[in-house]
């Protein structure tokens, strides 16, 4: 995974609550079997005018004029604000890849739905909660400004404000450690093979029938 | 110390545990699909791993398989859409690959992965059960720690038998009294998603509890628990009881003898202890509930449908009222309007919340003798599994679907997410036994309202939503009883 540290980005908004993974990528392009390339479907119902396919060429097809990602002024825009409950829905990672995908590496949200959290870590997107008041500021003054961008510092848990002000935000130890080094999952649990190992021993000794061979 | 049902399956889990509360718990069963398993086998692959204990794992493509006879007949190969049959092509060569079971395409035990796994005993109670789909929180009907997980996870699980997590908070959803008559496990998921949000389960573990929920058979359990995940958590449970206990017995996978004898000592020990602390409870009462609709695109834009579709001016702030707003337009009606004069033209039973026998049996009931209204252009009936699917050919359930002029069709999760060719057309307007109304879930600009079987057969029928006191009524004109 790509580590994350500092990070200074330009800011789309996503102004709705509840934007559920189907929205972020539409099925048919969970189709696909590879991890890379769903960037340019990203919210695909709501940013192109057609309907889109796996497959074909996105770089030709009508772009919805009246969605904000597709305004200039949020062009390469790298921190998404949005609303309550952001990534409700489906386990579907598929949304954390188009998001980073398409360049975005920080969502910031009054809250985010379990698993979408936990997938998002996963792919050096950083999930930053603050309170619904926090973020209508930000909305207020993104909408104002044209430009609008924040820092974001992962070090030292803050977020920076263009008139200075320095926001701290929470953020589980152990999720921050992993995106600050850039860990991977699998590698760290495997350090812990050991435990695993006398644990599934004593496991199944506690509850034989789930040790058995599976045989259809 | 009184103990949650929760609680226990984590402790029973637990591998390890940070001092900041990161713990590593241990997975009995993985479920896999085609559709978030494929990088999850890539990655694994790439980094020279192994599965860490094959037998914990059990694979079914159900997804993104056509539901069409001729199609399922012909096999995999013969599957016009070319990158859907690379997907399934990529299941069967991974299981082979990593030595991994899988119930193929036209096995009879082929289905909706949530309802294979308990019908074959894949999932027992006591378990941890995790699979790359959120709808895993089924599982909990059986007593088991079951939730979704996404495919980096999947790929974690896979190696390392493990998942790192934290334990979420214990919220109890009490239900007292009896549901009423024609009121099913559906409408109170939808009911409790109505009350608490989309969100109000985030990070918390729900147990529903309480007479009406003990009254459920195991079908409707796992009705309920399917929805734990529409109200925001990642796992649903009810406790393990005489239902339970009768529903796993005799299962394929289900241990015997010895085992068996020592399993259900343990199994019977899974449930809340009394006074047990849970960080949140909300209290329902049961007899209250009413046939469920959902009128918008979020579960928790629901009514009863005797009730209506709310008004602007009720909306306690902007962000609500311009959701509302949105929503009208999305769904093409209007502030105020009554729930049954809503019109459906499509209508869908099937998925992993509805589609087992006992949901079949609910609609068949009232589509028995009546024929679908005119106004109704598409009606698919997709039993969740090759085995409910036969248990139904030998009720005769699959005549009265095609004798009121529905398709019945190969089991699958078919147009709950219309990745295959089953989908609505941009403005159809669907009653749906799924549990997503998401905005383009059943196809681009496809409208869908989330109801109960019973609730979708009868809008087949009158051509538009109606009450259960309605359904009666038309039921004694035709004679049939709901
Ligand atoms: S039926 Fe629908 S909700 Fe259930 S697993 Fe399939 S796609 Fe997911």
């Amino acid at each position: 995974m790509r580590a994350f540290t500092q990070h200074d980005g330009l800011v789309a908004p996503m102004d709705r609550a509840n934007v559920d993974t189907d929205l972020m990528i539409p099925k048919q392009f969970l189709k696909s079997i590879k991890r890379s390339g769903f960037g340019p479907n990203l919210f695909d119902d709501l940013r192109y005018l057609d309907e889109g396919a796996p497959g074909a060429d996105n770089s030709v097809r009508p772009l919805n004029p009246e969605f904000p990602l597709n305004f200039p002024r949020y062009q390469n825009a790298s921190i998404l604000l949005a609303r309550e409950n952001f990534g409700c829905g489906s386990s579907r990672e598929h949304a954390a890849w188009a998001l980073a995908d398409d360049g975005f590496c920080c969502v910031i949200a009054p809250s985010f739905a379990d698993i979408f959290r936990s997938n998002a870590l996963k792919n050096g997107i950083l999930p930053i909660e603050l309170s619904a008041t926090q973020v209508q500021v930000l909305f207020d003054m993104l909408f104002e400004t044209e430009g609008f961008r924040l820092q974001v510092d992962l070090s030292a848990n803050t977020l920076t404000l263009p008139n200075g002000d320095i926001w701290p935000f929470q953020i589980d130890a152990f999720r921050r450690e992993c995106l600050l080094q850039g860990l991977d999952d699998v590698g760290i649990t495997l350090e812990s093979t050991d435990a695993i190992k006398a644990f599934e021993e004593h496991h199944a000794k506690r509850f034989p029938w789930l040790f058995e061979d599976l045989v259809l | 110390m009184a103990q949650t049902l929760y609680d226990k399956l984590w402790e029973a889990h637990l591998v390890d545990q940070r001092e900041d509360g990161t713990s590593l718990i241990y997975i009995d069963r993985h479920l896999l699909h085609e559709v978030t398993s494929a990088q999850a086998f890539e990655g694994l692959s790439l980094a020279g791993r192994s599965p860490w204990r094959r037998n914990a794992n059990l694979a079914v493509p159900d997804h993104n398989v056509s539901t069409l006879q001729a199609e399922r007949a012909a096999g995999l190969a013969a599957l016009p859409d070319p990158v859907s049959r690379i997907q399934l092509q990529a299941l069967d060569d991974n299981c082979k690959a990593f030595d991994i079971a899988e119930i193929p395409l036209n096995d009879i035990r082929q289905g909706i992965v949530h309802v294979m796994g308990p019908e074959q005993g894949a999932v027992l109670p006591g378990m941890t059960v995790v699979c790359g789909d959120s709808h895993t929180s089924t599982h909990g009907a059986v007593g088991a720690l079951a939730h979704g997980i996404g495919t980096s996870e999947v790929e974690h699980v896979l190696a390392t038998q493990c998942l790192i997590q934290r334990k979420m908070k214990n919220f109890r959803v009490q239900v007292t009294g009896q549901l009423p008559r024609g009121v099913t496990a559906k409408d109170l998921a939808l009911a409790v998603i109505g009350r608490i949000g989309t969100a109000g389960g985030t990070g918390y573990a729900l147990e529903f509890s309480g007479d009406a929920v003990c009254a459920l058979t195991m079908e409707g359990r796992m009705t309920l628990c399917n929805m734990a995940i529409e109200a925001g958590a990642r796992c649903g449970l009810v406790a393990v009881d005489d239902v339970t206990i009768e529903y796993v017995r005799g299962k394929p996978l289900a241990p015997k003898g010895e085992h068996w004898t020592a399993a259900e000592a343990w199994w019977r020990s899974l449930r809340s202890d009394d006074g047990a602390h849970f960080d949140r409870s909300i209290e329902i009462d049961g007899s209250a509930v009413r046939a469920q609709v959902t009128w918008g695109t979020s579960p928790e834009m629901v009514a009863s449908v005797d009730g209506y579709v709310p008004r602007l001016a009720e909306m306690p702030d902007e962000t609500a009222r311009q959701g509302l707003q949105r929503a009208l337009e999305y769904m093409g009606l209007s502030e105020g309007m009554p729930i049954t004069d809503i019109q459906p033209d499509a209508i869908f039973i099937g998925s992993c919340t509805n589609s087992r026998i006992e949901d079949l049996r609910e609609a068949a009931a009232v589509l028995r003798g009546r024929r679908l209204s005119s106004s109704i252009k598409k009606a698919l009936v997709v039993p969740g599994s090759g085995l409910v699917k036969a248990q139904a050919e030998a009720e005769g359930l699959d005549q009265i679907f095609m004798e009121a002029g529905m398709e019945w069709r190969e089991p699958g999760c078919s147009m709950c997410l219309a990745m295959n060719a089953d989908r609505l057309e941009p403005g159809e307007r669907c009653a749906s036994t799924s549990n997503r109304n998401f905005e383009g879930r059943q196809g681009s600009g496809g409208r869908t309202h989330l109801v109960s079987p019973a609730m979708a057969a009868a809008a087949a029928v009158m051509g538009h939503f109606v009450s259960i006191d309605d359904v009666e009524a038309v039921s004694d004109v035709v004679g049939e009883g709901l």
